[in-house]
Order: structure tokens, then sequence, then C-alpha cells
């Protein structure tokens, strides 16, 4: 692998991903948490980039970033005065074996096959666009039906978390 | 390009700390944020298998289309969850899962 913007790139979003993903499970303060999960997610968006999907990289930045992370942090804040639990804990010695059993297996049906020249090196030339997809997702042989159902399952979430965090004290 | 193998590889590794994340951690709000790291690494697979599968002439936008709305799910997923979350703590003044035993047999 010889050294270009490519393969720095590829390190750097390595550690964001895997930095921010440690920082996720180890911190003990979990607004921290939030900012170490907005950076691997961060990395994973330029994972998109590398992958030439640019179009599921501003989603992520987006939707992520943008959204979700800013929704944990609403949620640590409201859960705020029990936050500072003493054990950060609970089956720490079972879940790391376990964890790192998967992650070994993991390595392993990954590794294997490297040997056997299954994988590609090389990616192919050609790539589908952001244009592509749009009109691939409205298209009647396409992804309609998948997207009319998304629309479906993001209006009935929306309904169902207003309707469940509701105060109905109030 | 990295090859193939790399991606995987990183995102074994980003899967095992969210599983990691959620066996251990006793806050149910880590515990929704160690699943959207394995969504995430779920979600790198996707698209290096995507873009390094051979297409041919053929136009694919499987892996492209799919990786999309597993986002979308991540996002319906991360709003219930945590609005789930609030309401357990409302009514029980915790966060920890094993304290919510409410519909414990």
């Amino acid at each position: 692998m010889e050294l270009n913007a490519v393969t720095i790139g590829f390190v750097v979003f390595t550690i964001f991903t895997l930095g921010g993903g440690f920082g996720v499970v180890t911190t003990r303060n979990l607004f921290q948490g939030t900012i170490w999960l907005m950076l691997s997610l961060f990395g994973v968006a330029g994972y998109f980039v590398l992958l030439s999907a640019p179009f599921l990289a501003a989603v992520q930045v987006l939707v992520y970033i943008g959204a979700i992370a800013i929704l944990i942090t609403f949620a640590v804040m409201l859960t705020r005065s029990v936050t500072r639990i003493k054990a950060r804990y609970v089956r720490l010695v079972p879940s790391f074996i376990g964890s790192l059993a998967l992650f070994l297996v993991l390595l392993l049906g990954i590794t294997i096959p490297i040997f056997g020249g299954q994988l590609p090196e090389s990616a192919p030339e050609y790539v589908a666009t952001t244009r592509e997809l749009g009109a691939a997702l409205v298209d009647e042989n396409g992804y309609v039906v998948p997207f009319m159902l998304a629309s479906v399952l993001l209006t009935a979430a929306m309904i169902g978390a207003i309707f469940i965090a509701r105060d109905e004290t109030t | 390009m990295a090859p193939l193998w790399m991606y995987l590889a990183v995102a074994a590794a980003l899967f095992s700390l969210g599983v990691f994340g959620v066996l251990a951690r006793r806050n149910a709000v880590a515990i929704l944020m160690s699943v959207e790291l394995m969504l995430n690494a779920v979600n790198i697979n996707l698209v290096a298998f995507w873009r390094y599968s051979e297409t041919g002439t053929d136009l694919l936008l499987n892996g492209y289309a799919f990786t999309a709305f597993v986002l979308i799910v991540a996002a319906a997923e991360a709003a219930v969850g945590l609005a789930i979350i609030i309401t357990v703590y409302r009514n029980r003044r915790s966060v920890i899962p094993e304290q919510a035993v409410a519909l414990k047999g």
C-alpha cells in the first residue's frame, strides 16, 4: 500500500472511529461520551467518502452527528441527576471476554479468505453516483416501496416518541 | 485504495466495541450509544462490500440504498429508544436497565 492521500485518510479515520468508539464505552462522564460518539461517527463519514459514497457521508453528518448525537445529549442532560453512578460497568469481565472472542472470530473470518485470494484487492473503476441513487429510489423497478415504507416508519417513530415521552400529569 | 479486508477489520473492531458497551455499561443511554456504534460498523461493511463488488456494466445500487435505509431505521430507533429511557427515568428515577423490572414475572 503506497503512501498517498487515501492511505493517510484511512489511517486518520481509523483513529477517529476506533478511538471515539473506545471513548464511548470507557468514559465515565456520559456528556464526554457523546463527544466521543460524534468523533467516531465523523470517522465513519470519512470512510464513506473514501468508499465513494458522498451522499451517505453527508447524510451521516446531518442525521447522526446533527440529530442523533444532539438527541443523546438531551437525554443525558434530562437524566442528569443519576448519571453520577459510581460503577460504570456491570458484568465487566465476561462482557470483555465475550466481545474479545467475537472480535477474534470476526478477524479470523476476514483474514482466512485473504490467503485464498477470494477478497478483491482493488475496487472497480465504475461506481454509481448520487444521481443514479436518487433515480433508483423513486423508480418503480427500484426501491420505491421501501422508500415509502421508510417514510411511514419515520412518521410512526416520531408520533410514537412524542406519545411515549409525553408527560401525562400536565 | 485500501484493500477490502482493512475496512472489514475496522468494522469488526467497532462492532466488538459496541457489543462490549451493550453488555457491560450500566447506563441505558450509554447502551444506546453502543448500539449506534454497532449500527455504524454494519454500515461500513455494507458500503465496503457494495464498493468492491464486481458490477460489470450493470448498475447495482443495492448496498448503497440498503445503507440509506439502515440510517433511517437507526434514526427511528434512537428517537423511540431515548423517549423510552426518559419515560422510565421519570417514573422510576433510574436509567439502569436492571432496575426497570415492572414487567418482570
